[in-house]
């Protein structure tokens, strides 16, 4: 199992750098892994994606497709891709500590 | 008289017609199928239409020639299931009260979710997942003078999701045939990192399409389309210009799911993957397209689902724990044209493989590669649709199951 060193922590990582242990998650983790990603700081808009994020997968055991955010009133596809350019859904994913969203069949 | 109702009379519906009607009690049980009309089309035909290969009318039967005797076959739309009530409500106001509901009535394309689509719809922009729009898209390709044609999947999971691939390929063939592909550019567009799913089978479909000089744009989340301007829209701004385009619009389950309030937002009803036991209530239970399972919404796959539903529904009335046997087999000859085909034979974990199918060296059928032979059961297929998959029999050699048998699994994963 692969190491990356967040803030100052270490933690388990898959070969694409999604954390596989989300109990090793902290905020601070996921500032250092958004500035990785591209985004110096995370706004209230990041945080409330990334909660939403981490209470699906708690609940269903998978993260949400970006259809699921913007229909559950969380965020419109076109904000999300604002403020997580490039692939919002993976970005997401990686800094909230969650696997890698399954792409589907 | 206890009551089983099955709504879909496509091929989930009528295999559970089929295998309930000889497995049930039928002193203590009665059991009703619905559907909105009686066309039962061999889907996978649409593909071949707009190439001229097929005709409509070669793919369509009705649907009561497939049901079996004793089983009573009403045909309405479906207003919504009132699970608390354990009643199917149709749109004329009958109710159908049920002990077990069979929900089989698939998955069909929403394309008001494409934004703009509505201003080119059947001018500079078809699908083939209807009748009417393969048609519409052989009569435009019949006059299409040449140009960017692209090929766009707007959202996963969609109906057999190796479809689009076999599109581009068919098209390279097809204006290959008529001595002006120099005069066609054709692209593949996806929200999808490559043309498929799973890694070895998108590394293969990849070098296919380089080979065949297709272009593909991977990873495009399309936020609308400018059917003035003629170009395809991403939420990350790139865009990709077509003269003639040709989409996979959302797939979403029936409209009545989501009145039910018994669907995800996109209207597939949430089940146990490894029973199609609906999530939220013990008496309903998913076959196919209409289920959020994640495997290919394709009839191999439902053909595989319906032994094991069977035995799972029986257990249920008995009850009986479930069986947890399903792994989401799935098993598809994909059309490449030039008379040839390529088969692959995947589940919920296994991702398609090279070897050799189903008997290991000897085959016949190559995997995750290109034959004739393997074009031979494609076309095949259509008459063992209907003479054979539909009645339930099972395919010589072909588990339920997937076989790791004449399977090469990658030396690295």
């Amino acid at each position: 199992m692969a190491q990356k060193t967040y803030a100052g922590v270490a933690v388990d990582v898959d070969a694409e750098g999604f954390m596989t242990n989300h109990a090793q998650w902290t905020r601070e983790i996921a500032g250092a892994i958004a500035v990785e990603e591209g985004i110096v700081a995370l706004t209230p808009d990041h945080w409330k994606v990334l909660a939403f994020m981490q209470q699906e997968a708690r609940e269903k055991g998978t993260a949400p497709s970006i259809r699921k955010l913007s229909k559950a009133g969380v965020i419109s596809t076109k904000e999300l891709y604002t403020i997580f350019p490039g692939s919002p859904a993976k970005k997401a994913a990686k800094i909230a500590g969650l696997p890698k969203p399954v792409g589907c069949v | 008289m206890k009551k089983l109702v099955i709504l879909g009379a496509g091929t989930g519906g009528t295999l559970m017609a089929r295998h309930l009607t000889r497995r049930l009690d039928r002193s203590a049980w009665s059991i009703t199928v619905v559907d909105r009309d009686t066309d039962h089309y061999y889907q996978p035909g649409f593909l071949f239409i707009p190439f001229g290969l097929y005709e409509r009318a070669q793919l369509v039967k009705d649907r009561s020639r497939f049901l079996p005797k004793g089983v009573e076959f009403t045909v309405a739309e479906v207003e919504r299931i009132d699970a608390a009530a354990n009643a199917v409500v149709l749109e004329d106001g009958r109710s159908l009260p049920y002990d077990m509901l069979i929900v089989a009535t698939g998955a069909e394309i929403v394309p008001a979710e494409l934004a703009g689509s509505a201003e080119g719809w059947r001018d500079t922009i078809f699908d083939f997942y209807t009748p009417e729009g393969s048609e519409a898209l052989a009569r435009a390709l019949e006059v299409f003078p040449g140009g960017r044609l692209v090929v766009h999947i707007q959202e996963m999971p969609i109906k057999c999701p190796v479809v689009p691939i076999e599109f581009a390929l068919l098209a390279d063939w097809h204006f290959t045939r008529r001595r002006m592909r120099r005069d066609v550019e054709i692209t593949f567009v996806t929200p999808l990192g490559g043309p498929f799913t799973r890694p070895i089978a998108s590394r293969k479909f990849g070098g296919l399409f380089d080979e065949r000089g297709i272009g593909v744009v991977g990873d495009f989340v399309t936020e609308r389309v400018d059917a003035a301007a003629r170009k395809l829209v991403c939420y990350d701004g790139r865009e990709v210009p077509y003269d003639l385009l040709v989409t996979i619009p959302t797939n979403m389950g029936a409209g009545f799911v989501e009145r039910s309030g018994l669907g995800d937002e996109l209207r597939f009803i949430p089940v146990d993957a490894k029973t199609l036991q609906s999530k939220s209530h013990d008496n309903i239970f998913v076959i196919g397209d209409a289920s959020d399972a994640p495997t290919a919404k394709a009839g191999s796959v439902v053909h595989f689902q319906a032994e094991i539903l069977t035995e799972n529904v029986l257990r249920a009335i008995e009850g009986k724990p479930l069986a947890p046997d399903l792994d989401g087999h799935a098993n598809c000859f994909i059309a490449t044209g030039f008379r040839k085909a390529i088969l692959i034979d995947y589940n919920y974990d296994i991702e398609p493989l090279h070897g050799r199918f189903p008997i290991p060296v000897l085959g016949p059928l190559p995997m995750l590669k290109e034959s004739r032979l393997n074009h031979l059961g494609k076309l095949a297929f259509r008459h063992m649709y209907w003479r054979w998959l539909l009645k339930g029999r099972p395919f010589p050699f072909v588990p339920d199951r997937l076989s790791m048998a004449g399977k090469k699994r990658p030396p690295s994963d």
